[in-house]
């Protein structure tokens, strides 16, 4: 039997997580763990995060997880969520703080003076709610789902990439951004597939059938 | 192409039924709330928000197993609010399911209560619900509490402000003027706290047929927009109302 690691550093809410994974992986077994032993032991890695970035750092590491999600990072099937893909890069904006730096590039706030639409409107920050992905490039996570389909965003910040070629998928608000991003075992979303119904369900079923 | 605008359908739920009344008075039943959130969310909703109208404190436990059980179920964004006093309040809620809480009166009580959910929890899972009314402060609108029966004397447009100085993360703004008339939402009222604020805005309060819905966000420049009755009797669908919306050039997810 397949084993999850749903990571839990005191950040947020793991239970849509873990309940979505239930749903598409019902013969998997699914732990919600912060001890870096069973993370090392686990199958698939599956790295959220909310709130802000600087408290999702700290927390990570008060739980001495650091060495274990480099170790997974480096040869599981590793999918990062929302936070948990910008914890990735190297750098954040807010807070001015390091990452994890896994992958190369900046987190970046959504820039004031482009927070206007095509009409004139303002743009909303943070981005909430359902936009559309535009898929960069074919990926096994994407199976079955269409390009430009839409899933549920909530965040005011966004992975910019040194490497543009680990760019999986990008949404436009105000301006382009990074929606996902893939290189060898790792694939991590800046949206929330487990509250982006039916499309986001196929991306997790997906990813539990991944063999990179 | 880009954002979509939001319909939620909202629940109000006492006892684990689904009610609806006007101003809180009157209530009929609407049903089980696992069977409406599924049926929803068939239907094409963006999210749904649950309202819990439970007058007595031993009876709130009730709302966080409802919570549980469409959570297992239904993979959309889940908001609820009613009776959330304290930081507690919002983590049992969470735990249960709820991606988003809503805090109304308590915000007012203890503002530092936003400040400090938000910071434990993040601005994205906390939604500041204000009761707006028509009054001589000096946008037009007071905040009312106490579920629109208590006038605070602050003036809605600097308090929405405050709101998202604090770090609120949404506002869901209900005209207590409009509320359960059936007379569409204030839309002067919507516009006037959508341009004030940078953070999304959700219309709520007085919606009675589809052109309610986008005149919210044409005019009243929504983010979302949220109904009850329309719904729940099965007089339209979420999936009318997109089309509806589609049709006047409004972007939804289908």
């Amino acid at each position: 039997m397949t084993t999850i690691a749903v990571i839990d550093y005191g950040m947020g809410n793991l239970r849509s997580v873990s309940k979505a994974l239930e749903h598409v992986a019902p013969a998997a077994n699914i732990i919600v763990t912060s001890d870096p032993k069973v993370v090392g032991a686990a199958d698939r890695i599956v790295f959220p995060g909310q709130g802000a970035m600087f408290d999702c750092m700290r927390e990570m590491d008060r739980f001495g997880l650091r060495a274990a999600l480099h170790e997974a990072a480096g040869r599981k099937p590793f999918l990062g969520l929302c936070i948990g893909l910008q914890m990735l890069f190297d750098r954040s904006e807010e807070g001015n703080i390091a990452g994890l730096g896994i992958l190369a590039g900046t987190v970046r706030r959504f820039p004031d003076a482009a927070m206007h639409g095509p009409d004139g409107s303002r743009l909303k920050v943070p981005h909430m709610g359902w936009n559309q992905v535009a898929q960069a490039k074919p990926h096994p996570l994407w199976q079955g789902i269409k390009d430009g389909e839409r899933f549920y965003y909530v965040h005011s910040y966004y992975a910019d990439p040194i490497d543009r070629h680990c760019v999986a998928g990008e949404t436009e608000h105000g301006v382009p951004f990074t929606a996902a991003v893939a290189r060898d075992n790792i694939f991590a979303v800046q949206f929330h597939p487990e509250k982006s119904q039916a499309h986001g369900l196929r991306l997790l079923a997906n990813f539990v059938a991944w063999n990179p | 192409m880009g954002l979509a605008k939001r319909i939620i359908p909202c629940l109000d739920v006492t006892a684990g039924r689904v009610v609806k009344g006007v101003n809180f008075v009157n209530l009929r039943d609407a049903g089980d709330p696992i069977e409406i959130a599924s049926r929803y969310d068939d239907q094409g909703a963006d999210e749904l928000t649950f309202l819990d109208i439970t007058a007595s404190s031993d009876e709130r436990d009730i709302i966080v197993s409802v919570i549980e059980a469409v959570a297992a179920q239904v993979f959309i964004p889940l908001t609820v609010g009613g009776g959330v006093r304290k930081v507690e309040d919002v983590r049992r809620l969470l735990n249960a399911g709820a991606d988003k809480v809503s805090i109304n009166t308590a915000a007012v009580q203890t503002p530092s209560l936003v400040d400090e959910t938000c910071g434990r929890y993040g601005s994205q899972c906390i939604v500041v619900a204000i009761d707006a009314k028509r009054s001589a402060t000096a946008s037009g609108w007071e905040v009312f509490t106490h579920g629109g029966r208590r006038p605070t004397g602050l003036d809605v447009v600097q308090w929405a402000l405050e709101m998202q100085r604090r770090g609120a993360g949404e506002i869901l703004l209900t005209s207590m003027d409009r509320d359960g008339t059936r007379a569409g939402f204030d839309l002067e009222l919507t516009r006037a706290v959508s341009e004030a604020v940078t953070i999304p805005v959700i219309a709520s309060g007085g919606v009675g047929n589809l052109a309610h819905l986008a005149e919210g966000v044409l005019v009243g420049k929504a983010d979302a927009v949220l109904a009850a009755s329309i719904f729940h009797f099965g007089e339209f669908t979420v999936r009318e109302a997109k089309q509806f919306m589609a049709d006047r050039g409004i972007e939804v997810r289908w």
